[in-house]
């Protein structure tokens, strides 16, 4: 009735003290990127200098090792996730899933799995959403595949995981875990939608008809897109820091006591079985990738070769216990199997093809 | 004025919620916040990005935890029919 009104004046308040500092906010950024880069490249030797100076350990010491591993860690992990999950934000605020919905609807199936999976890294999504998602998608004519193929592409392809990637590996290896990651997506999305899947859905799904269509997203001024974003970390980073501190620690305990190619026996190259065993440990733990990556990284550094540490973090970010029993509202067992299924057969596979190739 | 905030018991609907009653308690408007949490009632409302929040049946926000000013904003304006 009203609701233009509203908008207005929701608008106007919101208006006012922002147009002001949009230029202040600008200001803030590009001081703050000059002083990140500054920082973060004097990270190494300052944790040298602690380590070895102020702490007085003696360097080549198990200890020694150990603590300059982590003071050199924690602080450059935390400066990506700033960087990077800022950048991600300011990103996201131009697509909401209503807006996403909109562009895979009507989309030709194969197309439609390819879009759904790199959707599904820039589409804010919480888990907890997948269900009401999962029946807003079906209800607009989306294909349960391409539906899939959003669903496993959302948390699997997430920006932490890319950033500890970028940050302990280099480059490559952020880039082959996201396009392998992409590549599982969209190839379960396209084989559940071969399935015939559609009556493996609970019958209340399809008879749910959404009384409105969510309003339109009124579209944000880059004011407040960049409030958003550092919302987004704020949010992030206050959630994931216990988990980056503990997993680092771990990392550098191992980093510093666990002797070189010990791992390598059983996590090596030649051990086939490593693939499928680290799928099948993944996969029912649930942590988030900050916790994992640093852990994995440390795997790595003694000897465990590339794929099955890369199938191991797959399965524990990308197929979690607790996504799979709030789906389970809305999916019979034998789609919830599939699903599963088709998911972890791609990590395995993820798994061997990088342990053959690198 | 009948105010639901839709969401399964994620933190972010916490959150939204409690916003939510701060700012109906801030304007003296007089308001039922009911909290909406079966998966099911959530989708018959047309939200699908949790958190959700419905005054007086019209959707005014998805998928976002809300500003206390914003909520104030729809309390303000959305009491007149």
């Amino acid at each position: 009735m009203d609701n233009k009104e509203v908008c207005e004046c929701a608008t106007a308040i919101d208006k006012g003290p922002r147009e002001l500092t949009i230029r202040l906010k600008l200001a803030l950024i590009i001081a703050s990127l000059a002083a990140w880069w500054l920082l973060y490249r004097q990270l190494e030797g300052l944790a040298q200098w602690v380590t070895y100076g102020v702490l007085g350990l003696a360097r080549g010491t198990h200890l020694g090792v150990a603590v300059a591993f982590f003071l050199y860690d924690v602080p450059k992990i935390m400066m990506l996730l700033v960087l990077v999950v800022f950048g991600v934000g300011l990103v996201r605020s131009f697509f909401t899933p209503e807006r996403t919905r909109t562009i895979l609807a009507g989309k030709r199936e194969t197309l439609g799995d390819v879009l759904a999976a790199l959707l599904g890294i820039v589409t804010p999504f919480c888990s907890c959403s997948a269900v009401p998602l999962f029946i807003g998608f079906i209800e607009s004519g989306i294909p349960i595949g391409v539906t899939f193929a959003f669903l496993i592409s959302a948390p699997m392809v997430n920006e932490i995981a890319l950033v500890l990637l970028w940050g302990l590996f280099g480059w490559r290896v952020a880039f082959i875990y996201m396009s392998t990651g992409l590549a599982i997506a969209m190839v379960t999305g396209w084989i559940i939608g071969r399935l015939d899947m559609e009556r493996q859905v609970e019958d209340w799904a399809y008879q749910i008809r959404m009384a409105s269509s969510p309003q339109t997203e009124q579209s944000l001024t880059w004011s407040a897109r960049i409030d958003y974003a550092w919302q987004t970390v704020k949010d992030i980073l206050g959630k994931v820091w216990p988990y980056i501190i503990l997993g680092i620690a771990v990392g550098a305990g191992i980093h510093g006591y666990v002797p070189e190619g010990m791992m390598a026996a059983i996590m090596g190259k030649n051990a086939w079985w490593s693939v499928p065993l680290a799928v099948l440990i993944g996969a029912p733990i649930y942590s988030n990738a900050a916790g994992i990556i640093p852990v994995v990284q440390a795997l790595l550094a003694k000897g465990a070769s590339l794929g099955t540490v890369l199938a191991f973090m797959m399965s524990v970010i990308g197929i979690s216990l607790p996504e799979i029993i709030i789906l389970r509202k809305v999916l019979k067992p034998r789609l919830i199997a599939v699903f599963v299924g088709v998911v972890t057969v791609g990590i395995m596979m993820v798994g061997f093809l990088f342990n053959v190739i690198l | 004025m009948k105010i639901k905030v839709l969401g399964p018991g994620c933190p972010k609907c916490e959150q939204t919620a409690k916003i939510v009653q701060e700012a109906v308690a801030a304007s003296g408007v007089a308001a039922e916040v009911e909290k909406v949490t079966d998966i099911m009632e959530i989708a018959k409302h047309g939200i699908f990005v949790t958190p959700g929040i419905i005054i007086d049946n019209e959707v005014k926000s998805t998928g976002k935890v809300p500003t206390k000013e914003e909520i104030l904003a729809w309390l303000q304006t959305g009491g007149q029919p």
